[in-house]
């Protein structure tokens, strides 16, 4: 765009700021929808001004290309802005709405200074709707990459939350192992197993798959190595929760699960391993309630 | 050059390996204690690694090899306080160590060679009862 469309643009935009400012605002609050209570008035116009100022100035600028280094601060605006909406639950489209409904107040006001001059008003209309594209689309690039580290952030939380390593008692651990198992998740899980076993010094780990809903021979074998590196710390390990259908997988797959003590439920793994250390569990007079 | 030292407790031999391992040191240990297992007629060997916190290919199967060569000399192996990072390394080569008897601390792993001590004594009371009764 040649520089006496930017500086006519650059007019328009700071002559015109209220009356442009009121007519986006109505747009975008039109648009909104279910989300409007989730934003203030205030909030909104305090982010469209912070708009309109940055693109008053780097409108004038050479360079079109909005990954250049005085796009920086509008970019930075839009950044935190898209991060602060896709944490609020906004969707990229809604995101990016911001930007495109600017188009609409200022295309209006473009219009209504070159009524006389066709030429100058198309160009103006059309190097102002690719910058608002431009910027437009960079909302929704931030907003994609937000969700993706919250969903990174979640995936990692879930690893963690999901291999906890309690003690029943005294020289026995249970390691209730929920979902699918993969490579990753068996080497947190083996990590923290033998951790734990140092730490308490137990001789039985009970591994409980109840909650893992399929095994193949994949799995079958990070169980097998989990195991393994527990008896070679000098702890045995019995896994328990064993259902119908995953016993029958690991005949059908001819999974050799070798000398590992197997159990249909934690229950009995426990009892066993109890048992394996000379104690049990004996019934006493109940303790009644005051 | 340094050598592990290898103590003699009555009927047992222990091995405690307080310095990394590598592949001379390996090699020495294996030959000092196959030796001492012979002279001494030890039953039980128990090997101490707990301070052991690298291990390759080599020092695993070495691990692997002392542990075999004692059984074929009639003594227990128990290896006792292998760190977690080691024994992940271990079944990750594919050293799974089969046949040998494993602890959690020396404490355990003692208790674990008496306690075979006293099958194998009464296996031979069994022996001698047997014959008596013919």
């Amino acid at each position: 765009m040649n520089s006496t469309v930017k500086t006519k643009l650059a007019d328009i935009i700071s002559n015109h700021q209220d009356s442009l400012l009121t007519e986006w605002i109505k747009e975008q609050q039109a648009q909104l929808g279910h989300q409007r209570g989730v934003l203030s008035e205030n909030e909104l116009k305090a982010q469209c001004t912070e708009f309109l100022q940055l693109i008053k100035t780097a409108i004038l600028n050479e360079d079109q290309n909005i990954k250049a280094s005085h796009w920086e601060a509008l970019r930075n605006m839009l950044g935190d802005l898209s991060r602060s909406r896709a944490e609020k639950g906004f969707t990229p489209s809604e995101t990016a709405n911001f930007v495109f409904s600017f188009k609409k107040p200022l295309f209006t006001q473009v219009h209504k200074e070159f009524t006389t001059d066709a030429n100058a008003l198309i160009e103006s209309i059309w190097s102002v709707s690719q910058l608002l594209d431009k910027l437009g689309l960079y909302t929704t690039e931030v907003s994609q990459t937000a969700r993706e580290e919250v969903i990174l952030r979640q995936q990692q939380d879930m690893l963690e939350l999901s291999t906890p390593v309690v003690s029943l008692a005294e020289g026995i651990l249970a390691l209730p192992l929920i979902g699918t198992l993969d490579s990753a998740r068996t080497q947190v899980v083996m990590e923290s197993l033998l951790q734990s076993i140092v730490q308490t010094g137990s001789t039985f780990a009970i591994i409980d798959i109840t909650g893992v809903p399929t095994v193949d021979t994949l799995v079958a074998q990070h169980l097998l190595k989990t195991v393994t590196a527990a008896r070679l710390m000098g702890a045995d390990c019995i896994i328990s929760g064993i259902r119908p259908q995953i016993a029958q997988t690991i005949v059908h797959l001819g999974v050799e699960l070798g000398n590992v003590i197997t159990k249909a439920t934690l229950a009995s793994a426990f009892k066993i391993a109890l048992e394996m250390q000379g104690m049990k569990i004996t019934r006493v007079n109940p303790v009644t309630k005051i | 050059m340094d050598r592990i030292p290898i103590l003699r407790m009555g009927d047992f031999l222990l091995v405690t390996i307080q310095v990394d391992m590598h592949d001379r040191l390996a090699m020495t240990l294996q030959e000092d204690l196959t030796n001492k297992i012979s002279e001494t007629e030890a039953r039980g060997v128990l090997i101490d690694i707990s301070s052991l916190e690298i291990v390759d290919s080599f020092i695993g199967r070495m691990v692997s090899n002392i542990s075999a060569m004692s059984k074929v000399l009639d003594a227990v192996t128990v290896i006792v306080g292998m760190q977690p990072a080691v024994a992940i390394t271990l079944v990750e080569l594919g050293l799974s160590l089969p046949g040998v008897r494993t602890a959690l601390d020396v404490e355990r792993g003692m208790a674990l060679l008496q306690g075979s001590q006293r099958n194998f004594a009464i296996d031979n009371e069994e022996i001698i009862d047997g014959s008596q009764h013919e």
